[in-house]
């Protein structure tokens, strides 16, 4: 859910119309100004997301000063879990760009660049929640040519940079086509100002999962620190006798040979008894 | 012919040669070089780059150009390791299948608690009952082909007889075909209740008994009142709306029942309770609830605002929709829709004289919400 706060001015509503314009259908832009503030108080955000079911949200405001600031964040059972608080500084809209857009609902590829992304626990949870924000619904599986944007994220000297461009699949000589890009949506310049990120039990918590979706381990398979693949097989007791080996036509017994034998196993038995 | 074999010789290798060069010319359209892998996560189409990024740094200001090249090439090779999933063809599409994602992100609401066992799970797992397979089909001796154990077209349909004996100890003149079909809707119903009667247990709420509602012909007053107040109450609006009979009284006793203890009962308890009571008395300090606290708050403010916004309305009426009262508006208007901020100690504005005397210094935040 999109939210204005008291005093957006018209660059960061035009941000939240565009990442609406992204999001669809699955997002929900709410019209009016509300008087909040997420980081004092998390009450009316709790409650517009418990009355639109949402759990993903972004607030958008703008003082002397935080200017044009944006507040992305997402919620576990109706509470707060992350905020992140971000300064916009550079913002060209979807409309300044004039090309032709993709349809609305595709599912967008994601990419993050730079190693900024893991070094602190803001930037990964930063990442953590961008991906959450973005990407669409989970899918099996998804049409090669239908995939039409792209999404890029580039962390740089405390900067982050977001941009999203058209694809162009052009030929290259085999299968996998050669990727143009063209800009298309809304690029802005992000600056990291503050967070208010879960505690670390909340956050366990939430990313708890039931039994049923846990990978399930493989019996009788192993693999050892090399890659190859073990299997066990378990086989009932076997009478090695009458076992079903390679027969040498040279060693068979000739008829003769048989004869003899027959009678010196009855002469053995007749000594016995 | 020892010149054209040698000839060929050359003619071979060149030819592989030159195979070798078109291969790598044609993947080098698509590869691209990196010093680090990215890590890739196909089920979210995700990819992570870690490389430093020293082409940025030295662009300065305006790095468009550069970031559109570094986004270039890790979508080519994001795209290179989507190209690489098994394919399939849907309805004239290419479609890959994807992985499942194995980013791990927090999830949306809790994990939802195990249920209860139903009485029937209950029961099985005391006796040591397993469910046992059974076939989906079924042979039919009448129709003389295999059909499904149940649902359309089933082997045994009872509701196809065109003739039901009549049993030995049976009224000849009964309907026995009514009689199958009446008892069907009775195991239908008994099937309903027991699955209500799980769910209810599951979620510890209470099913509404219907002791009394099947009209007999002999009911009593009272069975008859009490079924008509069940009636009343099982609409959308949980009566609200109803209409009564022009003399027709409330009805008595639809409150909640209080519950007191016997008079004699636990003496350790009583003594326990009222040693408490005397406690509390003597502090100094005043015990706050804080969620009544902040029920009652909210109920006042509520009924504050209604009052006032009747008033504005019945005044715009009148005068014709004249700016004038304006001025009782009060200064700021709260938060759209939303429940205000119920910190005790936070911005708690004019509002009436607070709950009499008893107020804790902000320590909790506001109470939890009407339960």
């Amino acid at each position: 859910m999109l939210i204005k706060g008291g005093n957006a001015n018209s660059m960061v509503t035009q941000v939240l119309k565009d990442v609406y314009a992204l999001k669809k259908p699955y997002g929900v832009l709410y019209k009016k100004k509300n008087i909040t503030r997420p980081f004092e108080d998390q009450t009316s955000l709790e409650f517009f997301s418990k009355k639109s079911d949402c759990s993903l949200f972004m607030f958008g405001s703008h003082n002397k000063k935080r200017p044009n600031n944006l507040v992305i964040g997402r919620m576990y059972d109706y509470h707060v879990l992350d905020m992140i608080e971000l300064g916009i500084e550079k913002f060209v809209s979807l409309k300044d760009i004039k090309n032709s857009k993709c349809p609305e609902g595709t599912k967008p590829m994601l990419i993050f660049a730079g190693d900024d992304f893991d070094v602190t626990e803001d930037y990964r949870r930063l990442k953590s929640l961008l991906i959450d924000f973005f990407r669409g619904p989970t899918v099996a599986n998804i049409r090669l040519a239908g995939l039409e944007y792209v999404l890029h994220f580039t962390a740089l000297n405390g900067k982050i940079y977001f941009r999203s461009y058209k694809l162009l699949l052009k030929k290259s000589g085999c299968r996998t086509p050669r990727i143009e890009l063209e800009e298309m949506g809304p690029s802005l310049d992000l600056v990291l100002r503050r967070t208010h990120l879960a505690s670390d039990d909340l956050y366990k918590l939430s990313m708890k999962m039931p039994k049923a979706l846990k990978p399930k381990k493989k019996k009788n398979v192993s693999q050892d620190t090399f890659g190859t693949t073990y299997g066990r097989i378990h086989m009932q007791k076997q009478d090695l006798s009458k076992l079903q080996t390679r027969k040498m036509k040279g060693l068979k017994k000739r008829p003769a040979e048989r004869i003899t034998e027959d009678q010196e196993k009855k002469s053995k038995r007749i000594k016995k008894n | 012919m020892s010149l054209g074999g040698a000839m060929e010789g050359q003619s071979v290798e060149e030819l592989l040669a030159k195979a070798e060069r078109d291969e790598a010319e044609k993947l080098q359209r698509i590869t691209v070089h990196k010093e680090l892998e990215l890590e890739f996560d196909l089920g979210n189409l995700l990819a992570s780059d870690r490389n430093p990024p020293t082409g940025l740094r030295r662009a300065g200001a305006t790095p468009e150009a550069e970031l559109q090249a570094l986004a270039r090439d890790n979508t080519q090779l994001l795209i290179n390791q989507l190209w690489q999933l098994p394919t399939e063809r849907v309805e004239e599409a290419l479609v890959a299948r994807l992985p499942e994602p194995t980013t791990r992100l927090p999830r949306e609401k809790p994990v939802p608690r195990p249920r209860p066992l139903t009485r029937w799970q209950q029961f099985a797992r005391l006796k040591g009952i397993r469910p046992k397979k059974k076939t989906n089909l079924v042979w039919d001796e009448v129709s003389g082909q295999w059909r499904r154990r149940w649902g359309y077209q089933r082997a045994r349909d009872d509701t196809k007889e065109w003739l039901i004996e009549v049993p030995g100890g049976a009224d000849p003149l009964e309907d026995q075909f009514a009689k199958r079909i009446q008892a069907k809707k009775e195991r239908v119903a008994k099937n309903e209740l027991n699955r209500l009667r799980n769910l209810a247990r599951a979620h510890k709420m209470q099913v509404p008994s219907s002791a009394g509602m099947h009209p007999t012909g002999h009911q009593s007053k009272e069975e008859l009142g009490r079924a008509m107040q069940v009636a009343k109450v099982s609409t959308a609006s949980v009566g609200r709306f109803q209409e009564r009979l022009p003399k027709e009284k409330n009805p008595r006793g639809s409150g909640k029942k209080r519950k007191f203890q016997p008079l004699f009962g636990d003496f350790a308890a009583e003594k326990k309770s009222q040693l408490e009571l005397l406690r509390v008395m003597n502090s100094k300090k005043p015990q706050l609830d804080v969620t009544r606290a902040t029920n009652k708050q909210m109920r006042e403010e509520d009924q504050e605002e209604a009052a006032k916004r009747r008033k504005m309305s019945q005044k715009s009426k009148r005068k014709g929709g004249r700016q004038g009262p304006g001025g009782k508006r009060k200064g700021a208007p709260p938060s759209q829709g939303g429940k205000r901020n119920r910190a005790l100690g936070g911005r708690m504005n004019s509002g009436p004289p607070p709950l009499g005397s008893k107020r804790k210094g902000g320590q909790h935040q506001g109470g939890k919400r009407r339960r």
